[in-house]
């Protein structure tokens, strides 16, 4: 198979994180291994974005994904990390593929606001879940892989290499996805729906099939969050966490495959001084980049505001 | 029966106090097209204004205590006219042209803002104001204590349901107003100032969203999270009714109100379920919410 540029540049930079896990700092390797994961729920949003749909309950399947491994770890004593990882998209995908025939009949704010709702009702079960640890959540134990357990330092770098693999196997697939005659379809569908329908293609079993992909891709994001952290919540349900994931999505825009890991690369650092230096204005900077980007920077946006403008061939 | 007077009475007045917060959010959807994010930050505001000057009238000032409901009131108009204004005249005027889903997420950044802004003027310390809800003392239903600030709170909501009904339906400006709702173009064609029509409906809402804070105020310490806590619940009372309906947000608020308080007083693990549980049964049954109007389709 021969790559193209962009296939090369992202194998490139695969293998060049997974590298550096052997020379990095930990906490480079950590804060490396969370904004991943959190780019892989990106690709979810923004996989919706591409036919105009805004999900603000990303969160519901990157908090499957994370109780995904919660479960199994804690209540049915599996602590392999594939099983794992299983686990959290089977149920992630079971749950989309009943939510989506509901979903996929809205559109805009409804899509949206039915998105939020949705996520808030996993949030809410959760808090009042005594089995599943209630509002605080559990703690994750050390991950096996296939029968074998790494030692204590060997673990942080080999669930670091998991992550930096699936992260750029996943990129690698979602860029053929874009350039596949269906992923396209996605694009017309933001511009103009209605008419393809009228040229013979069904927008809501793509629209359909977005969704399946995007929870199966956030549960992952999720199951890596939950071995990165070794914790999980029922705050990866709230509402204000799938906001971050748009803000994340709209930050780096959705014409190109890497944004989404980028952004959340730069979204990491950028919190974790800003939390460092002033805690009290994180979100008020955040606020501030979002309207900025909005107004003056609106590249990743335009294609969702203007239905009418032609995407760049 | 004390257990169904106890779910009717909780409810009630749940839902009055869910309608005080989501009058604000529908009226402004339903003149503007904006689902607007920051209505809860507008609450938080209204809710710390009133907190910190009633909390500075019982501690420096000599006065009946009685006038502390006008404070918060006071407050709450204060707070919500300038920060409606600001954001209406500062920002929001400039995308009305945008699609409804990007200013979903500008009011979402606005949120954002607020929300820091309200923890550097006001601190991250929570503050109490109990002395208005005390003061009211409490009533016995059938062997059921319940706070009269709590029932008082049913009476606001009437009011403000009324006055907001009886503007639109029967005065002048509010059958321009019905008519911006209806078609915004030919409004203005026919020579409907519509900005101002506009920049008078954000300001309404504001000073409701921040009036609902500043009443609650009293009845909860108000802390750093307030607002984005409120936000999805009133989200779930309009969309339940109607975006945009009056009508609607009545009923959405008794629907989500009641079932809560059924939930409470029956099932308690399911109360956070309940509420959007409602929300996504209405959505599945009819998308445009009980009062909504459906849209057709443009090509």
């Amino acid at each position: 198979m021969k790559l193209d540029k962009t296939q090369g540049a992202l194998l490139a930079v695969t293998v060049a994180l997974a590298a550096a896990g052997f020379a990095a700092p930990y906490w480079l390797t950590f804060l490396l291994m969370l904004a991943l994961a959190k780019g892989l729920v990106v690709q979810g949003v923004v996989i919706q974005m591409r036919t105009g749909l805004v999900s603000f309950g990303q969160g519901l399947f990157f908090c499957i994904g994370g109780y995904g491994v919660g479960v199994a770890s804690n209540l049915m004593g599996c602590t392999d990390a594939f099983v794992q990882l299983g686990l959290a998209v089977v149920v992630s995908l079971a749950v989309a593929a009943v939510l989506g025939l509901l979903m996929t009949r809205y559109r805009d704010i409804f899509f949206a606001m039915l998105s939020l709702a949705l996520s808030m009702i996993l949030f809410g079960v959760l808090v009042k879940n005594q089995a599943l640890g209630s509002t605080d959540g559990f703690n994750v134990a050390a991950q096996t892989y296939l029968g074998w357990a790494p030692g204590p330092h060997q673990q942080k770098l080999v669930s670091y290499l998991l992550t930096v693999v699936i992260a750029g196997i996943a990129a690698q697939l979602i860029y053929l996805y874009m350039h596949s005659g269906v992923g396209q379809i996605s694009e017309a569908i933001r511009e103009n729906e209605i008419r393809v329908e009228y040229l013979g293609l069904s927008p809501r079993w793509l629209i359909y099939g977005n969704y399946l992909v995007a929870a199966a891709i956030s549960a992952v994001g999720g199951a890596l969050t939950a071995f990165a952290t070794g914790h999980i919540d029922p705050e990866m349900a709230f509402w204000t966490t799938s906001g971050e994931f748009v803000f994340i999505a709209l930050l780096g825009g959705i014409t190109h495959v890497a944004a989404p890991f980028v952004a959340a690369v730069l979204f990491a650092v950028v919190r974790t001084y800003a939390l460092e230096f002033t805690p009290n204005t994180w979100q008020l900077i955040l606020g501030v980049v979002l309207l900025a980007i909005i107004i003056f920077l609106p590249k990743g946006l335009w294609s969702l505001i203007q239905r009418d403008k032609r995407a760049k061939a | 029966m004390t257990t169904l007077i106890a779910i009717l009475i909780d409810g009630l007045t749940y839902s009055s106090w869910l309608f005080l917060v989501a009058a604000g959010l529908t009226i402004i959807y339903g003149v503007m097209r904006i689902l607007n994010m920051a209505h809860g930050s507008f609450y938080a505001i209204g809710a710390y204004c009133g907190a910190s000057l009633v909390g500075w009238y019982f501690t420096g000032a000599e006065g009946s205590p009685y006038w502390s409901y006008l404070l918060l009131v006071l407050a709450a108009v204060a707070s919500g006219l300038l920060v409606g204004l600001v954001i209406e005249q500062g920002l929001l005027r400039f995308l009305y042209r945008q699609n409804e889903i990007l200013m979903v997420i500008v009011t979402y950044a606005l949120l954002l803002i607020l929300e820091d802004v309200t923890k550097l003027v006001f601190g991250v310390d929570p503050y109490f104001t109990y002395q208005p809800y005390s003061l009211l003392g409490r009533t016995e239903i059938s062997g059921l204590a319940f706070s009269n600030y709590d029932l008082m709170l049913v009476a606001v909501s009437v009011v403000v349901g009324a006055v907001a009904w009886a503007v639109l339906n029967r005065t002048h400006k509010g059958k321009l107003l019905r008519a911006v709702i209806h078609d915004r173009e030919i409004s203005v064609a026919m020579g409907v100032n519509v900005r101002a029509m506009f920049a008078a409906t954000f300001v309404v809402g504001s000073v409701l969203g921040a009036l609902a804070g500043a009443l609650t105020a009293p009845a909860i310490s108000v802390s750093p999270g307030i607002g984005v806590e409120v936000i999805v619940l009133a989200f779930a009372v309009v969309v339940v009714g109607g975006l945009g309906s009056i009508e609607g947000a009545i009923v959405g608020s008794l629907m989500v109100g009641l079932s809560r308080a059924a939930a409470v007083h029956l099932a308690p693990e399911i109360e956070l379920f309940v509420i959007y549980g409602v929300m996504s049964l209405v959505l599945a049954v009819r998308p445009q919410g009980l009062f909504g109007r459906a849209l057709a389709r443009k090509i």
